[in-house]
């Protein structure tokens, strides 16, 4: 593919100090006061997912006040998340497998915000927790509750508070939350 | 292997702003003009044309990269627009380099803009549906949930405090003071940002960097069109990027592997044996200051746990033997997501170029490396260049 360059003189090395960069900040009270025309609107989007396969399993078996996850012969793993295929085998998992609603806690945060940056006082606890029974390393993301906020550390051990059986709906929120054993 | 030699010939960005009166593709043109202009080139001597860009839920507007595409001088051109995240920024170069290595185009345009501001009331709310919508998402996550739970795992794991990661902040803020386009390059201690609000412990408010508007551009040419463009060329000598499962929670988040990978492809592909002695500047992605420690770990520059011993002792200072984030980072400079990631590149264009100002590493370096990270904590891009 040819293109047309004619010889011209080389482009000279400006350095940093001479050159002019575009972009023109606007401060809040521009923005929100009116003195910047803008114009607003919101999506109109509304979704429903299909759990799926291994999902949708998972889900009955919370309504039932259980942990499940799946088996992959071919590399060892019981996974949760279930899946009904093994990621790293690319080949469907095998079996079924029962966990306990116990576990450690691998990683935490103490959230003071909500999405939009409003303040809580009180924090969200979310972990990541290593479900007993599944392979080592595989957890889930809960939340913990139930315990001082300055107490809380990588390794507790924990369990699942589930919501009474006739108000659970088969969601991850039938466990309310991940508390100290 | 089978590709031409690659080289960036042109450069150009935005400054980075809270919110800029300029519109998305006002502020594509003029990255991509400034960028045309700094190596004489007009648009019709390009041949193509890529463009990077985040979330189209951040503008409220479907198929952006298609919307943006005439400020990104892609008028009547092949054009392709990428997106993997906050890898964005670095992504975008690599797939403007295969589209000239290839033999496909003697010239390629590269622009990556992000406009965070128009989402209401803020940003992170177009990040939300990245959770999983059964298992995560009633749960009520937010963004900083991933930062947080990763820089625990990471302090945990190795016995770092908070205190070590702070110097981080207190770095690039200040590196960035140098830079013309900085939206808030300033002096910090590391007691101001222990003392910052606490958003998701450990993350605190000056722990991360800030919403912003931007664009950056490169020019790209094929080395025989290069060479009579210009006498500093800068190379493309390896790139690589890997992406990790989607399964976040079965990971062990306290290093990241993903970039691992992306980093040895792009070590084997430039010939790098021992990354820490023939890489010379240090452009990694932090939009936490954590995250830059994390990543110097995961391009193997230096061992695990042992990257906030590197910032206390002075090493990767502007003026260290590695200096890492001489532009200020995206703690400094800004983070328009994927323009974020392509100032890292332009960064470096400058930088082998000598023509980085009051920036200018010492030494003349010969060699740096950019990389940009994002998803569910998925991906890692890394861009090596070398003059
Ligand atoms: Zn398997």
């Amino acid at each position: 593919m040819g293109i047309k360059l004619t010889e011209r003189p080389q482009a000279q090395a400006s350095g940093m100090e001479t050159l002019e960069f575009k972009g023109t900040a606007l401060s809040d009270e521009e923005f929100k006061g009116g003195k910047v025309v803008t114009v607003s609107g919101a999506p109109n989007a509304q979704y429903g997912w299909d759990a799926g396969v291994a999902i949708g399993r998972f889900l009955h078996e919370l309504k039932e006040g259980r942990l499940i996850g799946t088996f992959c012969r071919s590399c060892n793993r019981i996974m949760v998340p279930p899946r009904m295929f093994c990621e790293w085998c690319f080949r469907n998992t095998d079996e079924w497998a029962p966990l306990k609603d116990t576990g450690v806690v691998n990683t935490f945060s103490l959230c003071y915000v909500t999405w939009d940056m409003k303040r809580l006082k009180e924090p969200e606890m979310p972990a990541v927790i290593e479900i007993d029974g599944a392979s080592p390393g595989m957890g889930i993301m809960h939340l913990l509750g139930e315990v001082d906020p300055k107490k809380v550390q990588i390794g507790m051990k924990v369990r699942a508070v589930w919501k009474p059986a006739d108000e659970r709906e088969g969601a991850i929120t039938d466990i309310k939350y991940f508390k100290p054993m | 292997m089978g590709y031409r030699k690659v080289a960036v010939v042109g450069a150009g960005m935005t400054k980075f702003v809270r919110r800029s009166l300029e519109t998305g593709k006002e502020l594509s043109f003029e990255a991509s003009h400034m960028a045309l202009e700094s190596c004489q080139l007009t648009l019709d001597q390009i041949q193509s044309v890529v463009f990077g860009s985040a979330p189209d839920a951040f503008d409220g507007v479907h198929m952006k990269g298609e919307y943006i595409s005439d400020g990104a001088g892609a008028f009547r051109k092949p054009y392709m627009r990428s997106y993997v995240g906050g890898g964005t920024g670095v992504f975008t170069p690599i797939q403007g380099w295969w589209h000239v290595a290839s033999g496909m185009f003697d010239t390629c345009l590269v622009v990556c803009e992000e406009k965070m501001s128009p989402c209401q009331p803020h940003p992170q709310g177009a990040f939300l549906t990245i959770f999983d919508h059964t298992t995560e998402r009633p749960l009520g996550p937010n963004l900083l949930w991933i930062f947080a739970l990763e820089m625990n795992r990471y302090m945990h794991r190795h016995g770092i405090t908070e205190q070590d990661i702070a110097q981080v902040a207190v770095k690039n803020k200040k590196n960035a003071l140098d830079h013309p386009c900085a939206q808030i390059g300033r002096e910090v201690s590391i007691d101001d940002v222990m003392n910052s609000e606490v958003l998701a412990w450990p993350v605190k408010r000056l722990d991360i960097s800030p919403v912003s508007d931007g664009a950056c551009a490169i020019v790209l040419a094929s080395e025989e069109v290069a060479k009579r463009i210009t006498d500093k060329p800068v190379w493309f000598e390896g790139v690589g990027w890997n992406l990790e499962t989607a399964y976040w929670t079965n990971r062990d988040l306290y290093y990241p592997k993903q970039v691992e990978y992306a980093a040895r492809m792009a070590y084997e592909m430039a010939g790098i044996r021992e990354p820490r002695k023939e890489i010379n500047i240090v452009e990694p992605y932090d939009p936490f200051d954590y995250k830059e420690l994390h990543h110097l770990e995961g391009l193997l520059l230096c061992d695990k746990g042992k990257a906030p011993e590197l910032t206390r002792s002075g090493v990767t200072a502007r003026n260290g033997d590695m200096p890492v984030c001489p532009s200020g980072g995206l703690l400094g400079v800004g983070n328009p997501i994927a323009a974020a990631g392509l100032m890292k590149i332009c960064e470096l264009f400058w930088q082998l170029r000598g023509e980085a100002g009051k920036r200018q590493v010492p030494g003349s370096p010969r060699r740096g490396l950019a990389q940009a990270w994002g998803d569910l904590m998925q991906v890692g891009t890394v861009v090596v260049l070398g003059r």
